[in-house]
C-alpha cells in the first residue's frame, strides 16, 4: 500500500498497537530544557526509576537564561534554582547536559539541528510544543507535557493514537522579500489555529523543495501554531548535505547505511491524503498579525479588520477582544502602526541565515529613535558565526542590542519582557495577550521585515526596500 | 494519580475560543519545580489586576463559581505551549473536567495525565451547558456509563478513547503499564539496533 513519509516513520516506530488504536511508538531522541523537567526527574527519584537510554537524551538551558552578562550567573533566584537543578539532574542520570556558559549552549530546537543530534526518519519528542521544528528534517517531531518527558525518559517510548495525513502543497516561486515566516504565518492564517489539529502536515511542492534547512525549520516550528501534531518535510540533498560532519552525524560506513535508509523516506506517489491544502507561492504577501492569535494575519498592505463587519458572533467578539488589547482601532493601515520595540530571534527566526538577512537590511542604517531593538542569536555556535562574518558589528553600529543566546523574550521568562502596552514587531511565533509580557503588544513577521521596522519605526512594506 | 469516576458540581462558564495556556498559567510561574501551588495563579492576568488585587468581574473570583470543578469554556481550548503546569494549575485550583467543542492536542493529552477529563461537545450542547452554569445547576459527570446529567431527563453522551477511560477510572500510572511491557520494548530496541545502527 502508498504510504505517505508519516506512515513509514510511525509504522517503523511501533513497538505495540492495541485494538482501540492506542500505540506504543519507540522514542529515537530526547532533548530536555530547564521548564519543563525538574518534575520528571523528581517522579523518576521518587519511584526509584533509571533513564533508560541516556545516550539517546540531550539536555540545554535556554527558556530561563538571561541574555545579558552571564558572568555573575542568575540573578533571578527561582530561574537560577531551575538551571541548577537541570544540571544536577543530567548528572546524576548521566545525560549529556549544555550548560550556560557552554558554547553550544542555545536554544533546545536551534542546538538540536546544529549538532547533528536531529536525522532523517527519527522520532523526535522535547517538552516543548516547537519540537515540530526537526520535521524539517523529514523526522517525527513534536512536543510532549512533562508527564511524557518522565516517560520517555523511564522506558524511551510513549502511548500515541495515530494521527490523519494533512499534505500543503505550495507551488510556484515567492517574490523578493517574501519569506518562509510569511508562508507558515500565512497557512496558519487560512487554516486556522485549530487547522491542524489531529493531522500531521506534510509541506510539499517547489516553494518548500527550493526553502534552505534554515527557512524548512521556520515552516516546521510553526506547524503547532496551526494546531498538527506535528509538521515534516521530506528529506533531500540539502537535509543530507546539512547533517554532514556535523559532531553527532553517522560517520563512515554508518553514514552510508543512513543515507541509503534516508533515501526511502518519501511520500509514495499514491499515497492517500486525509485533506489537502493548495496554495500558490505568488499569492503570499509579507505578513503581519494584528491580533493575539497567529491567525489574525494581514498582508502589509491591508488594514486593521473592522469587527462590525463579521457576521459570526463568536468571531466578532474575539476581534473585539484582540483589538482592545492590541489597542487598535478597526481599519487602520497596517504600515500606520508605529512600534516601540523589535524582537529578532527565537526557535522560529534565531539562526545564522536569518541574522545574515537581518545584516543586509540594517547595514549602514540606523535604528529609529523611538525603538529599543534587539538580536538574540539562536545558539552560542550561531552567536560566534555571526560575530566571524561581523555581523555583531553591523548591528551595534545601527543600534541593536548584541545579545547572549537563549529564548529570551519570545516568551520572556528571563528579564527580557514587554512593559505594558509596549509594541513590538516580532520574530518569534505567538502573540498570546500576555505573551511577551503582561499587556504587551506582539505582531509576528519576519526578519527582514522586523529589520525595515526597526528602522522605520512603523511597519513597512520590505519589497519597496529591497 | 486521583481515580475519576463521577463528578458532580456547579461548572464556570468562560465563553472564550482558542484559550491559550499562556492565558491559563503566565510564564513567572513555570519556574517553579514543583507540580503543585499553582491554583492561585490559574488565569492570572485574567483574575487579578497589575496589583496584585482580585478582578471582581472574572467568573473563577465570584462564588459559588470559585468551587466549580467543572469548567466550559470556547474551541480550540489549550492551545499554544506545552506546558503541563496548565493542567496543573487548574487541578490544583479544583477543576477536574474541562468541557469544549475542541481542545488543542498537547493540552487534550496533558488532561489524562493528571486526572483532568477533557470532554468534546458539539456547539449546542456546550451551549446548553453554559446555560446551565449561569443557572447554577449541578451538572454530574459520570465516565464509567459516559454520561452528562444536568438536571433533566435529557443526559448528554460523550466519547471517550477507551484506554483513555480506563486509566482515569482506576488512577492508572502510565509508567507502571508501560514498564510492564520492557521485554517486548528491549527486542524491538535489539531490531532497530541492527537496522539503524548509526543511531546508538
Amino acid at each position: 500500500m502508498a504510504k505517505t513519509i508519516y506512515d513509514k516513520i510511525w509504522e517503523s516506530h511501533l513497538v505495540e498497537e492495541q485494538n482501540d488504536g492506542t500505540s506504543l511508538l519507540y522514542i529515537d531522541r530526547h532533548l530536555v530544557h530547564e521548564v519543563t523537567s525538574p518534575q520528571a526527574f523528581e517522579g523518576l527519584r521518587l519511584s526509584n526509576r533509571k533513564v533508560k537510554l541516556p545516550s539517546s537524551t540531550l539536555a540545554v538551558v535556554d527558556h530561563n537564561v538571561p541574555t545579558t552578562d552571564r558572568s555573575k550567573g542568575i540573578a533571578d533566584k527561582e530561574s537560577a534554582i531551575q538551571v541548577e537543578a537541570l544540571s544536577k539532574n543530567c548528572k546524576d542520570f548521566g545525560i549529556e547536559f549544555f550548560g550556560l556558559t557552554d558554547k553550544r549552549q542555545g536554544i533546545v530546537h536551534v542546538i538540536g539541528p546544529e549538532q547533528g543530534f536531529t536525522q532523517p526518519g527519527m522520532t523526535i519528542v522535547c517538552g516543548d510544543s516547537h519540537t515540530s521544528t526537526h520535521g524539517a528534517f523529514g523526522a517525527l517531531a513534536f512536543g510532549i507535557g512533562t508527564s511524557e518527558v518522565e516517560h520517555v525518559l523511564a522506558t524511551q517510548t510513549l502511548i500515541q493514537s495515530r494521527a490523519k495525513n494533512f499534505k500543503i502543497n505550495v507551488d510556484g516561486r515567492l517574490s523578493s522579500g517574501v519569506t518562509a515566516k510569511d508562508v507558515i504565518l500565512s497557512i496558519i492564517g487560512k487554516i486556522g489555529t485549530a487547522g491542524g489539529t489531529g493531522y500531521v502536515i506534510e509541506y510539499c511542492g517547489e516553494v518548500f523543495r527550493n526553502f534552505s534547512m534554515e527557512e524548512r525549520m521556520t515552516v516546521c516550528n510553526m506547524s503547532i501554531e496551526a494546531g498538527a501534531r506535528a509538521g515534516l518535510i521530506a528529506p533531500d540533498q540539502k537535509t543530507f548535505d546539512y547533517i554532514k560532519g556535523r559532531p553527532l552525524a553517522p560517520k563512515g560506513e554508518n553514514w552510508d547505511k543512513a543515507l541509503k535508509y534516508w533515501s526511502t523516506l518519501y511520500t509514495d506517489e499514491d499515497a492517500k491524503f486525509d485533506r489537502e491544502l493548495n496554495l500558490q507561492g505568488k499569492d503570499i504577501e509579507p505578513t503581519v498579525t494584528w491580533g493575539t492569535s497567529p491567525q489574525d494575519i494581514s498582508s502589509i498592505n491591508g488594514k486593521v479588520p473592522d469587527p462590525s463587519l463579521e457576521k459570526n458572533e463568536d468571531r466578532k467578539k474575539s476581534i473585539l477582544r484582540s483589538l482592545d488589547y492590541m489597542g487598535l482601532e478597526p481599519n487602520t493601515p497596517i504600515q500606520d502602526i508605529k512600534i516601540d520595540k523589535v524582537f529578532i530571534g527565537s526557535c522560529t527566526n534565531g539562526r545564522i541565515e536569518d541574522l545574515r538577512e537581518v545584516a543586509k537590511i540594517v547595514k549602514g542604517k540606523k535604528v529609529n529613535k523611538s525603538v529599543d531593538a534587539i538580536v538574540v542569536p539562536g545558539s552560542g555556535l550561531v552567536k560566534l558565526q555571526a560575530e566571524k562574518e561581523g555581523l555583531d558589528k553591523i548591528f551595534k553600529e545601527s543600534g541593536f542590542d548584541w545579545r547572549e543566546p537563549g529564548c529570551s523574550m519570545c516568551l520572556g521568562m528571563n528579564p527580557d519582557q514587554l512593559k505594558p502596552k509596549e509594541r513590538c514587531a516580532s520574530t518569534s511565533n505567538r502573540n498570546f495577550e500576555g505573551r511577551q509580557g503582561r499587556g504587551g503588544r506582539t505582531h509576528l513577521v519576519s526578519p527582514v521585515m522586523a529589520a525595515a521596522a526597526a528602522i522605520e519605526g512603523r511597519f513597512v512594506d520590505i519589497r519597496k526596500i529591497i | 494519580m486521583e481515580k475519576f469516576t463521577k463528578l458532580k458540581s456547579i461548572a464556570a462558564d468562560l465563553p472564550i475560543t482558542n484559550v491559550d495556556t499562556d492565558m491559563i498559567i503566565p510564564k513567572q510561574f513555570l519556574k517553579t519545580i514543583k507540580r503543585t501551588g499553582l491554583g492561585s495563579a490559574l488565569f492570572y492576568e485574567m483574575r487579578y489586576d497589575e496589583k496584585g488585587a482580585l478582578i471582581k468581574s472574572f467568573i473563577l473570583n465570584n462564588a459559588p463559581y470559585n468551587k466549580a470543578k467543572i469548567l466550559i469554556s470556547g474551541k480550540n481550548f489549550g492551545c499554544g505551549s506545552s506546558r503541563e503546569h496548565a493542567p496543573w494549575a487548574l487541578l490544583d485550583f479544583g477543576i477536574r473536567c474541562v468541557i469544549a467543542e475542541s481542545f488543542a492536542d498537547i493540552f487534550y493529552n496533558n488532561c489524562f495525565k493528571n486526572g483532568i477529563l477533557p470532554i468534546i461537545l458539539p456547539e449546542n450542547q456546550v451551549k446548553e451547558l453554559s446555560e446551565a452554569a449561569k443557572q447554577n445547576k449541578e451538572i454530574e459527570i459520570d465516565l464509567v456509563d459516559q454520561k452528562i446529567h444536568k438536571g433533566d431527563n435529557r443526559p448528554f453522551d460523550f466519547e471517550i478513547e477507551p484506554f483513555r477511560k480506563e486509566c482515569l477510572l482506576n488512577g492508572y500510572d502510565d509508567i507502571a503499564l508501560t514498564l510492564k511491557k520492557d521485554a517486548k520494548i528491549n527486542s524491538f530496541e535489539q531490531k532497530k539496533k541492527s537496522l539503524t545502527p548509526w543511531l546508538y
